[in-house]
């Protein structure tokens, strides 16, 4: 601990996930003055690489969600810079927050992962978004789920369960990117399988169990104390928890993952859990499903924000 | 670690005391629209949202200078207690400024607020029950709606045209709410350089308005906070001036002094005035005494008359460049209000295209503005969206018409492709 003299979380960013992203980096720095440990938020502006610069910090927490955050951008700057950080590096990254890219690898890794099309905007305007609609319905079916390729808190993101309703959201889709991902809805479970790895390897947390109101887990859902229900562990059988926790696990190493990420799977009424995504920049946030398995399985958050700091600083760049 | 689950038998909800809010704190939730917001204020993006006045004009280190001298010379009274109805020093200084608009009124006819927003907030506690009515234009200042809500009133929005609230639409909300068997509590105004709309009530309108609620024994509620920013000659005469039993008057220093100082002000008939007195201070106890001397202060010893002056210029260029950048890049499905003062322009979208559901596109290019939807009660407005000229420059307020522009050709495109869109919530 005592490596730990300069800490730097970062926090903000210029993406929709802005406000979630300053939650989630507020509650890692108190998490860490209540461990013992001083640290600051930073935000991913133009007065950040002075700020790391001229007093280089012992590591950085990036708590940066979506683009900047997720992407990759800001850990290659921190690799440029030298400064260690938590979390997987910015080629791991790149792959992790493009959605169509992590679920080819999840699938060439054996992982269910639901049918999917991603297609940018302009595929729409020169081919006519009709006929491709058509098209995407006839080959996938119905129910949908369209969200944009990259991005999160399901923000430009919804169920479609007739023909009629895939226009409009395709259409909000491309509010938030100019990719839409469109891919078979799995009825089921929605679960959240986070995954930390403080030295021995990658090792699953409880699975969280997600069960939303009405509207589903929107991001009034997910960012709104209460509107939200959470089981952890989730009211799933041994076996099925256990395969949950196998593909978090797997997702996190075939995309080349280090110390935390979150997978989100859905298990359907065969008890078949499905692939949907994984995190690198995972929410820590009151209402996020990281710090609720973590302390549901023993591990005080910001203890476990400190191992991880230690584990960066002891690695260094 | 999955070996040391321990199996936790009831839900979390993270709020334990979910089940036991009001009715009222339903719609309290996190949503798409304020994360899109949180990103606006970051210096990148050239927002033309929230409606701030350009405080930097203000000369502050004579404030400054100014704030210590009263500290060191009435600090004992400027950190004290005062009472509900706020400095009678103040209240006398704010009959000065309500005479440059024409309304006499005298300092004991006056209650001192936290900005016109507590004023709303009390008239509506005082005057309205859930589900009672209340008249607004259409549309409405967000703010005015948010309190409205919060008492569960029943909002009527009433049309407007360039020239301020329609009399015949008027007279006719009023006929349909007492053909459903319902009265309307009041009429709410904002009748110089409307937020968010931009434009005034005629001046040949206002007698009819105040006869029309008259006859129907509608109270008026006034609110004039940009009555002083006019661009072009003397500012219009309130309809306070013409009938001091009919209009409650809600005035306010922030976009003639400073915002951060929250102080506005109300002038009512006397049985109001004496129950918005008690329900201030079963709000607050009493207004900040430093804000209100503060306030009493920069009127004694400030140029104030010169430095609205000086923000009147300063918006009026602001106003220019905004007028000029929209008229040089907008599609020309596209059309706005061209205000006389105030801060805000008015942007009428074309068809179909759907403010809300365009901000994050708008906010991904780095502008912003505030969805017309704000402004409805009802959620309607879409087509809208409320652009404010206050506080960017004209070179970053033409930046953001280039930005927006941009934005909306995408969005005229997209609506080609898929039809309408479905706006975020």
């Amino acid at each position: 601990m005592s490596d730990l003299e300069r800490i730097v979380v970062l926090a903000g960013g210029l993406s929709p996930e802005r406000e979630v992203s300053l939650r989630s980096g507020d509650r890692v720095r108190d998490a860490l003055a209540e461990a013992g440990i001083h640290a600051i938020v930073a935000d991913a502006d133009a007065a950040l690489l002075a700020l790391l610069r001229a007093d280089p910090p012992s590591a950085v927490f990036p708590a940066i969600h979506g683009v900047c955050g997720e992407d990759g951008a800001i850990r290659e700057v921190l690799g440029l810079l030298g400064v260690p950080y938590v979390g997987s590096v910015a080629s791991a990254c790149q792959m992790a927050f493009d959605k169509p890219t992590a679920k080819a690898l999840a699938a060439a890794a054996g992982l269910a992962t639901p049918q999917s099309v991603t297609l940018p905007r302009e595929t729409f305007h020169d081919l006519g978004a009709a006929a491709v609609i058509d098209l995407i319905v006839a080959r996938l079916g119905l129910p949908l789920y369209v969200k944009p390729s990259r991005g999160g808190s399901a923000l430009g993101a919804g169920a479609v369960r007739t023909a009629a309703e895939l226009p409009a959201a395709v259409l909000s889709c491309f509010a938030y990117g100019d990719t839409a991902l469109i891919e078979r809805l799995v009825a089921g479970t929605e679960v959240a399988v986070s995954v930390v790895d403080l030295g021995q390897g990658p090792q699953a947390l409880p699975v969280v169990e997600i069960v939303p109101g009405e509207g589903g887990y929107d991001y009034a859902a997910r960012y709104t104390a209460g509107k939200t229900e959470f089981y952890v562990p989730a009211r799933l059988s041994a076996e099925v928890a256990a395969e949950a926790a196998r593909i978090a696990i797997a997702a996190h190493t075939v995309l080349g993952l280090r110390d935390l990420s979150r997978t989100d799977l859905i298990v359907d009424e065969a008890g078949t859990p499905w692939f949907l995504e994984v995190n690198v920049s995972p929410g820590m946030t009151e209402t996020s499903t990281l710090p609720l398995a973590l302390e549901a399985s023993g591990h005080p958050f910001g203890r476990t924000c400190v191992q991880l700091l230690e584990l960066a600083a002891a690695r260094g760049a | 670690m999955t070996g040391e689950q321990q199996p936790i038998s009831q839900p979390q909800r993270i709020d334990r005391y979910v089940g036991q809010y009001a009715e009222r704190a339903v719609g309290m939730v996190a949503s798409e629209i304020r994360a899109l917001f949180a990103v606006a204020a970051r210096p990148e993006i050239v927002s033309l949202a929230g409606g701030s006045p350009y405080v930097s004009a203000l000369p502050l280190d004579a404030v400054g200078d100014m704030v210590g001298q009263l500290v060191a010379t009435q600090g004992a009274t400027a950190l004290q207690y005062c009472t509900a109805q706020g400095d009678a020093g103040l209240r006398e200084r704010i009959c000065d400024v309500m005479e440059l608009e024409q309304v006499r009124a005298h300092p004991d006819e006056i209650v001192v607020t936290v900005g016109s927003q507590q004023a709303l907030d009390l008239l509506t506690r005082i005057f309205i029950d859930p589900g009672d009515v209340i008249l607004v234009e259409a549309p409405s200042y967000v703010g005015a709606l948010g309190a409205f809500a919060s008492y569960q009133a029943d909002v009527v929005h009433v049309a407007m045209d360039d020239d301020g609230l329609i009399p015949e639409a008027l007279e006719e909300a009023i006929r349909r709410t007492a053909a459903a068997g319902r009265k309307a509590k009041f009429l709410y105004t904002v009748p110089n350089f409307q937020n968010p709309a931009g434009v005034t009530l005629a001046a040949g309108r206002r007698p009819r308005i105040l006869d029309i609620c008259r006859r129907a024994g509608l109270l008026v509620v006034e609110d004039n906070p940009y009555g002083l920013l006019g661009f072009d000659g003397e500012p219009m005469r309130a309809l306070r001036a013409d009938d001091a039993d009919g209009v409650v008057y809600l005035g306010s220093f922030s976009k003639t002094i400073a915002a951060g100082l929250r102080v506005g002000w109300a002038v009512a008939p006397t049985a109001i005035r004496e129950k918005l007195i008690l329900a201030a201070e079963s709000a607050v106890l009493c207004h900040s005494s430093f804000s209100q001397l503060t306030v009493r202060e920069y009127l004694n010893t400030q140029p104030w008359l010169e430095q609205i002056k000086d923000f009147r210029e300063l918006y009026r260029e602001r106003r220019h460049a905004m007028l000029g950048a929209l008229a040089r890049m907008m599609p020309p499905e596209c059309h706005w209000t061209h205000p006389g003062g105030g801060f805000f322009v008015w942007l009428t979208l074309p068809d179909g295209i759907n403010s809300k559901a365009m901000l994050p596109r708008a906010i991904s290019s780095r502008v912003a503005y505030v969805p017309g939807t704000g402004f409805y009660a009802d959620g309607s407005g879409a087509q809208y969206a409320r652009l404010c000229y206050s506080l960017p420059t004209p070179d970053r307020i033409n930046e953001g018409i280039r930005r927006l522009t941009s934005v909306i050709e995408t969005e005229v495109q997209l609506r080609d492709d898929f039809g309408p869109a479905r706006p975020v919530s």
